[in-house]
C-alpha cells in the first residue's frame, strides 16, 4: 500500500501536535499564565514567536493551547463517539422502537443549531472543562449515531451477521464482534472530521466567552484575547488561528486518505 | 489683572475666529495663571462659534444591549447614558473644568445652611413636542425618581429632598439635612427632565435636548434629528442628523473607525493607542478623569464577608503594573477608595497601599479561609483590559498564595447577571463631579448602587455630617476618615483611575476634553462638528 | 395514489410531527433549565410576595403541560408573548430580524451554491490532477478556520489593506438594496467561505461515485466529452445527495451564523438570541428556537422531496 504525500504530511503534522500537547509542561519555555515581557513584543531570543497583549510568551501558550484543544476536543469526540456509534448500531442491530424512539429523538436534537443549545446550556451550567466535553460530546453524539447506523445497517443484512443473529448471539456481541470490526473504517474517518469540527467548535465557544476558562486557553480563546492587534498587523493573534486551521487540515487530510482507501459511505444521511 | 483680562479677551477672540488652536491657546492662557482646566473649557466655548452646520455625526460605541430603554431613571450603561445626553436635558451640567453649567436652571442660591434651595427656571425652553419647560415638570421628573418603582439610579440622590415645590418660575428644594453640593447632584444623568416628569411614559424619549429620537433599536443604533427649537442652538446641535451606532465589539468598532464608518469612539482599549495613533487621519483624545476600574467584592457573602481575607486580596494586587500594562500607562494607580486629586477636598496624604505579598499572604492565613479557588467574575467588556488586568490580578495573586481563579462571563447580560449580583467581580466607575455623590451612590448603605452592599453605620453618619458642614477643613477631615474606613473595611478594590480614551476622525472639529465622562460626557454629538 | 405521491404525503406529515416534537422539547427544554425566572426579572432584593405575584401573572405556577398548550396555541396564532426584559412584542421585535437573517443568507447561497457546484464539477472533471488539488487545497483551508478567524481576517484586509467595504453591517429598513448589499458584502463573503467546501466536496464525491456506473460507460464509448458526460449523465443522477448538503449549509446560514452576527454586529435573529439568552429571557429563547428548527426541518423537509422527485426509480414506477 502506497502513503500519498498528503497524507505523509498528515500524519506527521498531526503526530507533530499530539506529542507537543502530550509533554507541552516540558517543552514550554514560561508557564501559562506567566508575564514575563512587555506587550506585543516582536519575535526575539528570548520569546521565539513574541509576547501577547499584556506579555506572555506566544510560544508558551500555543504549547499549552494545543494541550488543552487537543484534550479537550479528543474528549467530547470519544465520549460523542461511544455513545453516537453504540446507540447507532443498537438501533440498526434491534430495528423496531429502539430504532424508532432513538432516531426521532436524534432527529429532534438536530433540528435544534448546536451552537445555540451549548449557549442556553452552558450560560446555566457552571462553566468548567467537564461540563464543557458532556455538553460537546452529546451534542456531537448525534451525529455519530446517523453514520454508524447507516453503516451498521448496511452490514447488518450481511450473512455472517445473519448467521450470528441465527446462532442466537446477544445484540452486544453482535454489535462489537461482527458490526463494529467490518464498521471501523468510515468511523475512523467520520472521527477525524468529528475532532475537527470539535476543534473549531471549543474555539467558537470561548471565542464567545463560555469556552475554556483564563488564565488557560485554548487557541480559540487567544484568537480572542490579541484580535485587536490584528488590524494592525500583530502576529498574536494569527499564529493560534494559524495553529487551529493547521491541525484541522493535517487531521483533515489523513481522515480523507482513509476514506479514499476504504470509498464509500462518505457522509451518509442515514435516519 | 484688567491687562491679564484684556489678553485672554484677545486670545477668546482668537479662538473664535479659528486663528489659534487647542495647544496654542491652553498654553498661552496658562502662563496668564488660568488653570488647564478652564483653558481648555474657555477655548471650546469660544471655538463653537466658527462650528459648521449640517451633515451627519456618527459615534460608534461600546457598551449597549437590545435590552436597553430610554427611561432616564434605567440608564446603567455607555451608550444608554450617551442616548439620554442627547436628547435630554438636566437642570445644571457640570463643565470640564468643574464649575456649573446652567441648563434648565438659569441661577441657582441656597440658604446659609444649605437646606433650602432655589432653581430659578430657565424661560422659554422647549421639549421636542413643543411643550415649553415649567417648574411643574422639574419637580415632577425629581419626583418620579423619589417613587422606588421607578427603580431610578439616583435614586440615592433624590432621597434626601425632603420638600419640592414649584412657584412659578421657581423650584424649591428643601433638605432633611444640608447639603453644599446640591448643584452638583442635580447633573446626575439619571435627572433627565421629562414633561410631565415622564410618569405618564418615562421611556418616551421627549426632553429638552439638543436632538429629537427619531430611530430607536436599543443595542443596535440609536438615530437623532435636530431640534428646532434647541434653546442653546449657539453652542451646539451643529450636525442636521447624529447616529449612536452600538457596536461591541473592539477590533469592528476600531475598524469602523479608521475606514470612516463613524466618526469617533468611545473605549478605545489603551493596548492598541499606540498602534491607532499610526493611523492616518485618526486623533486620540484622553482626558484623566474620575473614573476607575474596580474589583468588587459582596462583603455580606462568604468568603468576602472575612475583613482578613478582602486586606489579604488588597494587597496581593500589584497597582503599578495594572497601570502599565492595562492602561498602556494612561492613568494612575488608586488606593481602593474611590476619589482622587481631580475632587476637591481630596487628602493626598493617605498612603498609598502597594502590592505586598507577604502582609497578603499573612492576612489570607488569618483568614482561615479553605483554600478552595476564590472566583473573579469577569467580562472582556466589564473595562477595556479586563481580563488583562484580572489575569494579572490572579497572577499577582497567586505569588501571594491567594488561590484567585477567574471566571470569564460574556459581555452580552454581564450588567444585568454579574454586576451587582455576583460576590466578586469586575467593574468600572465614570466618577462623579464631588466626593459626596461619589460615596452616595454606591457606598451609602441604602445606595442603589451599593455594589459592594457596604454597610457602615459610622461612615453613613460622617457623609451625612460632611454633606451639611460649610467649613471647607472640617468637611476635608470628615471625608478623610471616610476614605480610610473604606479602604480598610469595604469590598472595593480600586487599582487604579483610567483616562477617559477616545478616538475621533480629524474631519471632527470642537472637541473638547472633558474629564467628568466619555466622549465629552455624553455631549460630543451636541458640541462637535464636521468640519 | 400515485406511489410518488403517497411518499410526498408521508414526508410532509413526518416534518410535522417533527416540528411538533421539537416545539415541545424546546419549550420544555428550556423550562427546566435551573433558576427561577420571576427571580431573574425582579433581581436579588425582590420581595417574596412580589415574586408571587409576577410568578402568578406570568402562570408560571400552572403545570409545564398546561402551559405549553397555551403557548403553542399562541404559536399557532401568530402570538409568541412578550420579552420578560423590556416587554417588547417578540413576534414584532423578531420580524425585521428574520427579514435581515433572510437576507444575508440568500446573498450567501445565490453565491455559494452556484460557486460551490460548479467547482465540483470542475474538480470531479479533472480528478486527481492539478485543477482538483487545488480547488480541494482551497476548500479544505477555508473549511479549517474558524469563523471569527475568517471574519477578522476579511475586516483587516477590506478595510484596512484595501477599504472598499465597512466593517460594522447593520442593515435597517429604507436603504436601498445596493446599500444593503454593500452593507453586508463582508459577512457574506465569510459564510461564502465556510460553506462553500462542504457542498463542493459533497458535489465531487457524488459525481465521482455516479461516475464508476454502467451507463457512464457507455455514454463514454459513444465518444461524448468529459464535461457533457458530466452534466447530462452523471449530475441528475447525483442531484439527491448534492441537494441534501445544499439545504444542510442553507440551514446553516440562516441558523448559524450568530458569530458572523456578532463580530460584524449585524442585527438579526443570532444576536438577538444571543443577548437574550444570557438573560434568561425564556420566551425569547423558545421563540427563536422553534423558528431555527422549523427552518432546519422545512430544508430537510425539502432537500428528501427534490430527492424523490429527482429519482427516476420513484418517478416512473413499474
Amino acid at each position: 500500500m502506497r502513503l500519498p504525500l498528503s497524507a505523509l504530511i498528515g500524519l506527521i503534522l498531526t503526530g507533530t501536535f499530539v506529542f507537543v500537547a502530550i509533554f507541552a509542561q516540558w517543552i514550554a519555555p514560561y508557564a501559562i499564565e506567566d508575564v514575563s515581557g512587555g506587550q506585543w513584543e516582536a519575535p526575539s531570543a528570548k520569546f521565539w514567536l513574541g509576547t501577547d497583549t499584556i506579555g506572555r510568551d506566544i510560544l508558551s501558550r500555543l504549547i499549552y493551547g494545543a494541550q488543552i484543544t487537543i484534550f479537550v476536543a479528543l474528549a467530547s469526540s470519544v465520549l460523542a463517539f461511544s455513545m453516537g456509534a453504540f446507540l447507532g448500531f443498537l438501533a440498526a442491530v434491534k430495528g423496531g422502537w429502539i430504532d424508532q424512539v432513538l432516531s426521532r429523538i436524534v432527529d429532534m436534537v438536530m433540528a435544534v443549531p448546536s451552537l445555540i443549545v451549548a449557549l442556553v446550556m452552558l450560560s446555566v451550567l457552571p462553566l468548567n472543562l467537564t461540563v464543557l466535553i458532556l455538553v460537546m460530546g452529546i451534542l456531537d453524539s448525534t451525529r455519530v449515531f446517523r453514520l454508524s447506523r447507516a453503516v451498521a445497517a448496511d452490514v447488518a443484512v450481511m450473512d455472517y451477521v445473519e448467521a450470528a443473529k441465527l446462532r442466537g448471539e446477544k445484540g452486544t456481541w453482535v454489535i462489537f464482534r461482527e458490526i463494529l470490526p467490518n464498521a471501523l473504517s468510515p468511523l475512523v474517518a467520520e472521527f477525524g472530521l468529528r475532532f475537527i469540527f470539535a476543534v473549531l467548535f471549543i474555539s467558537t465557544l470561548s471565542f464567545l466567552g463560555l469556552g475554556i476558562q483564563p488564565p488557560l486557553a485554548d487557541w480559540g480563546g487567544m484568537v480572542k484575547e490579541n484580535k485587536d492587534g490584528l488590524i494592525y498587523g500583530k502576529s498574536a493573534a494569527l499564529l493560534p488561528a494559524a495553529a487551529i486551521a493547521a491541525l484541522a487540515i493535517s487531521v483533515n487530510l489523513v481522515a480523507d486518505w482513509i476514506l479514499t482507501r476504504t470509498s464509500s459511505l462518505k457522509g451518509g444521511r442515514g435516519g | 489683572m484688567n491687562d491679564k483680562q484684556k489678553q485672554l479677551d484677545w486670545m477668546v477672540a482668537q479662538a473664535k475666529s479659528g486663528r489659534m488652536t487647542r495647544r496654542e491657546f491652553v498654553g498661552r492662557t496658562t502662563a496668564l495663571g488660568v488653570s488647564a482646566g478652564l483653558a481648555s473649557a474657555l477655548f471650546g466655548k469660544a471655538a463653537q462659534a466658527q462650528a459648521k452646520k449640517g451633515g451627519v455625526l456618527r459615534a460608534g460605541m461600546q457598551g449597549g444591549e437590545s435590552t436597553n430603554s430610554l427611561d432616564p431613571a434605567l440608564a446603567a450603561s455607555e451608550v444608554p447614558f450617551a442616548v439620554n445626553m442627547t436628547w435630554g436635558e438636566m437642570l445644571v451640567d457640570v463643565a470640564p473644568d468643574n464649575t456649573i453649567d446652567y441648563r434648565i436652571a438659569e441661577e441657582i442660591s441656597s440658604n446659609a445652611d444649605a437646606t433650602e434651595w432655589k432653581f430659578k427656571i430657565r424661560q422659554g425652553v422647549e421639549f421636542h413636542d413643543g411643550k415649553t419647560v415649567t417648574a411643574e415638570d422639574v419637580v415632577a421628573t425629581l419626583k418620579r425618581h423619589t417613587d422606588e418603582k421607578s427603580q431610578s439610579g439616583a435614586l440615592g440622590i433624590v432621597q434626601g429632598i425632603s420638600e419640592m415645590t414649584a412657584e412659578g418660575d421657581m423650584v424649591t428644594l428643601k433638605m432633611a439635612s444640608g447639603n453644599a453640593d446640591l448643584p452638583y447632584l442635580m447633573a446626575d444623568y439619571h435627572l433627565v427632565i421629562q414633561p410631565g416628569g415622564g410618569i405618564d411614559n418615562p421611556a418616551a424619549g421627549i426632553g429638552a435636548g439638543a436632538y429629537k429620537v427619531k430611530v430607536n433599536e436599543p443595542g443596535v443604533r440609536h438615530v437623532f434629528e435636530r431640534h428646532a427649537n434647541y434653546w442653546d442652538a449657539a453652542n451646539g446641535a451643529h450636525a442636521d442628523e447624529v447616529e449612536i451606532i452600538v457596536i461591541n465589539d473592539n477590533t469592528a468598532r476600531t475598524a469602523a473607525l479608521t475606514s470612516g464608518q463613524i466618526h469617533m469612539m468611545n473605549r478605545v482599549d489603551p493596548k492598541i493607542v499606540e498602534l491607532l495613533k499610526g493611523a492616518s487621519g485618526i486623533t486620540i483624545e484622553h482626558a484623566p478623569g474620575r473614573g476607575h476600574y474596580v474589583f468588587i467584592m459582596h462583603v455580606d457573602k462568604a468568603p468576602f464577608d472575612n475583613n482578613d481575607l478582602r486586606m489579604a486580596l488588597k494587597l496581593a494586587i500589584n497597582r503599578q503594573e495594572q497601570v502599565d500594562k492595562v492602561l498602556g500607562g494612561l492613568g494612575a494607580i488608586g488606593n481602593d477608595f474611590p476619589i482622587n486629586a481631580a475632587y476637591p477636598l481630596f487628602d493626598d496624604t493617605i498612603p498609598q497601599r502597594e502590592y505586598d505579598a507577604a502582609m497578603a499572604a499573612e492576612h489570607y492565613k488569618k483568614s482561615g479561609h479553605d483554600g478552595s479557588p476564590i472566583l473573579l467574575q469577569v467580562a472582556p467588556g466589564a473595562f477595556p483590559g479586563a481580563v488583562d488586568a484580572a489575569n494579572l490580578f490572579a497572577a499577582s495573586a497567586n505569588a501571594a498564595g491567594v488561590p484567585l481563579q477567574i471566571k470569564l462571563e460574556p459581555d452580552d447580560g454581564y450588567w444585568s447577571n454579574v454586576w451587582n449580583v455576583a460576590p466578586f467581580c469586575a467593574s468600572y466607575w465614570g466618577g462623579r463631579p464631588v466626593q459626596d455623590q461619589m460615596y452616595s451612590t454606591a457606598y451609602l448603605s441604602t445606595a442603589e448602587w451599593n455594589d459592594t452592599k457596604f454597610k457602615n453605620a459610622k461612615f453613613d453618619e460622617l457623609m451625612i455630617a460632611a454633606r451639611a458642614e460649610l467649613d471647607e477643613g472640617k468637611r476635608k477631615g470628615m471625608y478623610s476618615e471616610m476614605a480610610n474606613i473604606l479602604r480598610y473595611e469595604g469590598g472595593l478594590i480600586l487599582p487604579m483611575f483610567n483616562d477617559w480614551v477616545e478616538a475621533r476622525r480629524e474631519e471632527v472639529a470642537g472637541w473638547t476634553p472633558d474629564p467628568n465622562g466619555e466622549l465629552m460626557n455624553g455631549k460630543a454629538l451636541i458640541k462637535c462638528w464636521l468640519a | 395514489m400515485h406511489p410518488i405521491l403517497k411518499l410526498l404525503v408521508q414526508r410532509i406529515a413526518l416534518g410535522l410531527l417533527l416540528l411538533l416534537g421539537v416545539s415541545a422539547v424546546i419549550f420544555l427544554g428550556v423550562e427546566a433549565l435551573p433558576g427561577d425566572t420571576a427571580q431573574a426579572i425582579l433581581g436579588q432584593s425582590a420581595t417574596p410576595q412580589a415574586l408571587e405575584n409576577l410568578r402568578e401573572k406570568l402562570g408560571l405556577n400552572d403545570p409545564p403541560l398546561t402551559r405549553y398548550f397555551l403557548w403553542l396555541g399562541g404559536v399557532l396564532t401568530g402570538d409568541l408573548g412578550t420579552a420578560l426584559t423590556n416587554g417588547v412584542d417578540i413576534a414584532q421585535a423578531i420580524g425585521q430580524r428574520l427579514g435581515n437573517t433572510l437576507f444575508l443568507a440568500g446573498c450567501a447561497a445565490v453565491i455559494a451554491v452556484p460557486l460551490a457546484i460548479l467547482l465540483g464539477l470542475i474538480a470531479a472533471r479533472y480528478a486527481g490532477r492539478w485543477p482538483d488539488k487545488l480547488i480541494s487545497g482551497i476548500t479544505l483551508t477555508t473549511i479549517s478556520l474558524p469563523e471569527f478567524v475568517a471574519a477578522y481576517f476579511v475586516i483587516y484586509l477590506f478595510t484596512q489593506l484595501i477599504p472598499i467595504f465597512q466593517p460594522v453591517a447593520m442593515v435597517f429598513p429604507g436603504m436601498s438594496f445596493w446599500a444593503k448589499l454593500n452593507a453586508v458584502a463582508l459577512p457574506v463573503i465569510v459564510l461564502v467561505l465556510v460553506v462553500l467546501a462542504h457542498m463542493m466536496r459533497m458535489t465531487r464525491a457524488a459525481i465521482l461515485n455516479v461516475m464508476q456506473s454502467a451507463y457512464i460507460e457507455t455514454a463514454e464509448l459513444k465518444g461524448l466529452s468529459p464535461m457533457t458526460i458530466i452534466w447530462r449523465h452523471a449530475f441528475p443522477n447525483a442531484i439527491a445527495p448534492v441537494v441534501s448538503v445544499v439545504m444542510l449549509n442553507l440551514a446553516y446560514l440562516v441558523v448559524g451564523v450568530v458569530v458572523v452576527e456578532v463580530v460584524f454586529g449585524y442585527n438579526a435573529l443570532g444576536q438577538y438570541l444571543v443577548d437574550h439568552v444570557t438573560k434568561r429571557d425564556l420566551p425569547v429563547v423558545q421563540a427563536v428556537g422553534l423558528i431555527f428548527a422549523a427552518v432546519y426541518i422545512f430544508l430537510n423537509m425539502l432537500a428528501d422531496i427534490i430527492g424523490i422527485l429527482a429519482n427516476p426509480r420513484l418517478r416512473h414506477p413499474k
